[in-house]
């Protein structure tokens, strides 16, 4: 019974941690080429939407998923264009591009409030799915899962490891020093914003798609937000955003649990409780000025102006 | 000795940049082996003239020969591809990465970091320049810095090395070893275009000269056959003013800065804690601290303007007063004033006029407030007379600070201070990035405020210029402060030893 019970809470742990897995990595790309897109939320939901209408009109659970990265790179390209090329500020631009994303996915979800969808396939090996405990923990959830299970491993070789990553790295920086060097800092920067702009989609389309299998507007409940804070306080760091990303979903798991239980605190604050903690802790962890100078891209929020 | 074909031949080089000409029909010829000068005052068109070279920046007009072939450098990764390498004037380093990933960004193609790291301590073993190649950028002093900039430049075995203003930031001993670095690559035949400032570097290095003014080319020279004075004069068109000299001390010794004892913290590890600072200023004196950047000097200079406050109330006291603890605009009206080495941002707000600019530091030394409003009249006209009195180039009091050229902004910013009439002046970097002209104009405001019966601090890296200034110098070095010795008992050589660390006189002397 209790193997049971924790068996289900680490299957819904990691349904909550997975969509910001994706949309904080996305935004750390983003953030480590220097660009600061507080768009994430807007972008999420565009996805989300798109993702859940074309699960529809496609029949494809895959190309759904391709459809809500498109929609999010379209969103992110719309930010990109106004930042990177004509300059706008960072922190308007994404705020403005939040509630453009509220009220866009509202009118396209207009319709499909109410219907229901049936939940990504989830994979099925024969023997091994069925075995007790672990089966359907490590070989009975759907691709979405495994893919961000891969990520960080992917994000920490991309930026650690490859040639590329370290442009990025540069870029984020010191933008003068790499336009210097003969760096095409706006290209880098476009495309670094477009990746973030799709894995906002990506999680977008996990949220209408397996999380809460439906549209309801608003329906990323402010997880946007908190994958922007994940990358600040996991000092641009793949792991620790990974990790807190898992923080943040099993606090929300186990005060859901609580709450069924019947404990008797109310629940507003049950609900606070994954932000708080989940801020609260990462804060404590990365206190070191050092590492955050060595990490935290040094030209964030910057525009950069290559004529000089 | 055989015509040769030039290196690089520039023809008619013109750039212009919205309201002015930086360049303009510039003819420049760089033989291989050769290292040639590029001379000008600031805003002479030295820097576009090498970002043109570097592929950074695009002629207008003009045409650019490579070996005896014509070709057209889009980007400086077609510049390194030709054998061009830069060593920039503020550093292209990147604070976070290490000094092998920031050399392995600079290289034409993909390579493997350890492999690199191995070329890297071989050219550095080689040439003598010692360096990790596993630490980050953010650990290491200016002068590690730039030998990551040559180091990289080096690895790419170029055959023209372009170094703009290398030494502003060195020691006197390490100006002489980057010198032997820059003559042995000469005889290795690679050609050195080389910009500074300093005249007496380029006559003990360089055997051809280009000067610039206003844009245009006015005159070829052998640096070895010139004296500082006729290259200065070529460069500025007109005579330079009789070199600048201490105050003449008339008053007697009477300490209006004393600093006791103090020590203060780094506010995180890039900074450097200041370690039992003594000094004393007298009246009618001027004190030089010479010191590499990056020793203490940002560190002191907020202790003393009162940035950041002291522990003990009587570490620092001006005219008697203690005022360690006390926030900077206390400090101003017992008569202090600071000038930071940072003007944008820091001496002044880069986005304001310079009437409010003046205002933010002046209004209590200068009643500009009356009742909570500003008196604006008066605000102006002392404005005005900064501008005035300082011939600070500009269009009027409201243009922005940012609007100003860096030599224009020093002198309007030193003006402010020192018509404010302090008792107490500290000054970081009065002159660093202006150009001769200016120079010697601060540094005669300087002289005369001293033999005015006020104290001057002034932490300086050219050490050249504290020579010249000051009647006595001291040297910052890891936060430490030496003793001072009197400016004529002191030689180059000596206060060169005391900022690369030699902790007591005796060694020295």
């Amino acid at each position: 019974m209790t193997l049971d019970f924790i068996v289900l809470a680490l299957l819904t742990i990691i349904t909550a941690a997975t969509p910001l897995v994706f949309a904080a990595m996305g935004e750390l790309i983003t953030e480590k080429s220097g660009v600061l897109n507080l768009g994430v939320e807007g972008m999420m939901l565009t996805g989300a939407v798109t993702g859940f209408a074309s699960v529809f009109f496609f029949e494809s659970a895959i190309v759904a998923c391709i459809a809500a990265m498109l929609a999010g790179t379209l969103t992110a390209l719309l930010f990109a264009f106004l930042v990177l090329t004509l300059q706008a500020s960072q922190v308007a631009t994404g705020l403005a591009l939040t509630i453009f994303g509220v009220g866009l996915s509202a009118l396209l979800g207009q319709n499909m409030v109410g219907i229901a969808y049936e939940g990504l396939p989830t994979l099925s090996i024969p023997y091994l799915t069925e075995l007790p405990i672990v089966g359907k923990l490590l070989f009975g959830q759907d691709f979405l899962v495994y893919l961000s299970l891969a990520l960080p491993f992917l994000v920490a070789w991309f930026l650690y490891r490859t040639r590329a990553g370290l442009i990025l790295r540069a870029v984020g920086d010191s933008h003068d020093a790499a336009h210097a060097i003969g760096y095409p800092v706006i290209r880098i920067r476009y495309c670094a914003t477009l990746f973030g702009g799709a894995m906002a989609g990506l999680a977008g389309a996990y949220l209408s798609l397996v999380y809460s299998p439906m549209w309801v507007e608003n329906m990323t409940a402010g997880r946007g937000w908190i994958a922007l804070a994940l990358v600040v306080f996991a000092t641009w760091r793949p792991w620790r955003l990974f990790l807190g990303a898992y923080l943040f979903g099993g606090i929300t798991i186990l005060q859901l649990h609580a709450q069924a239980v019947g404990i008797n605190i109310a629940s507003q604050f049950m609900s606070m409780l994954p932000y708080i903690i989940t801020i609260v802790v990462l804060v404590l962890i990365s206190r070191d000025r050092n590492k955050i100078k060595l990490n935290a891209p040094a030209c964030i929020g910057k525009p950069f102006h290559p004529a000089a | 000795m055989t015509q040769q074909v030039p290196l690089l031949n520039l023809t008619g080089i013109t750039k212009a940049f919205p309201g002015c000409v930086a360049n303009d029909d510039i003819d420049l010829i760089i033989q291989p082996g050769e290292i040639h000068a590029l001379l000008g005052e600031n805003g002479a068109g030295k820097s576009t003239l090498v970002k043109i070279i570097y592929g950074i920046l695009k002629a207008d007009k003009g045409t650019i020969e490579w070996n005896g072939e014509q070709v057209s450098i889009d980007n400086p990764s077609i510049a390194r591809q030709l054998g061009i390498a830069m060593v920039f004037q503020h550093f292209s380093l990147f604070d976070a990465l290490t000094v092998v990933e920031n050399i392995a960004l600079g290289m034409e193609n993909s390579v493997d970091l350890t492999e690199l790291e191995k070329r890297i301590l071989e050219i550095s073993t080689n040439y003598g320049l010692p360096l990790d190649p596993k630490r980050h950028v953010y650990t290491l002093s200016v002068g590690e810095r730039q030998r990551i900039e040559i180091i990289r430049c080096l690895l790419q075995s170029p055959r023209l090395l372009v170094m703009d203003e290398p030494t502003s930031v060195l020691t006197p001993q390490e100006v002489e070893k980057l010198f032997a670095t820059l003559r042995r690559l000469s005889t290795e035949g690679v050609s050195i275009l080389y910009i500074s400032h300093k005249l007496d570097e380029i006559r003990v290095l360089c055997q051809t000269a280009t000067i610039l003014r206003l844009g245009k080319r006015v005159s070829d020279a052998d640096p070895r056959k010139e004296t500082a004075r006729s290259l200065a004069a070529m460069m500025m068109g007109k005579e330079l003013q009789s070199p600048a000299r201490p105050p003449k001390v008339t008053h007697v010794d009477k300490a209006r800065l004393e600093v006791k004892d103090l020590s203060l913290e780094a506010i995180d590890d890039f900074g450097v804690d200041l370690k039992n600072v003594a000094l004393h200023v007298n009246a009618g004196e001027i004190l030089g601290i010479a010191g590499v950047a990056g020793n203490g000097q940002n560190e002191l200079l907020d202790a003393l303007s009162g940035e950041r406050s002291c522990d003990s109330s009587n570490s620092i006291t001006m005219d008697g007063n203690p005022c360690a603890t006390l926030a900077p605009d206390a400090r101003r009206r017992l008569g202090f004033g600071c000038v930071p080495e940072e003007r944008l941002g820091h001496g002044a707000v880069p986005d304001m006029s310079l009437a409010e600019n003046t205002y933010l530091t002046a209004y209590a030394q200068m009643n500009l407030t009356n009742n909570g409003m500003i008196q604006t009249a008066a605000r102006d006209e002392f404005s005005d007379r900064i501008i005035r009195e300082y011939r600070v180039k500009c269009t009027d009091r409201q243009a922005s600070a940012a609007s100003l050229s860096g030599g224009n902004l020093q002198k309007f910013i030193v003006g402010r201070e020192i018509l404010q009439n302090p008792g107490v002046l500290v000054v970081s970097q009065p002159t660093w990035g202006v150009d001769a002209g200016a120079a010697a104009a601060i540094q005669e405001a300087l002289i005369a405020l001293a033999e005015n019966g006020s104290a001057v601090l002034v932490i300086s890296q050219d050490l050249d210029e504290l020579m010249q200034i000051s009647n006595r110098i001291c040297a910052i070095c890891a936060g430490v402060v030496s003793e001072s010795i009197p400016t004529e008992q002191a030689t180059v050589e000596q206060i060169g030893l005391l900022m690369g660390g030699a902790t007591n006189q005796a060694s020295v002397l």
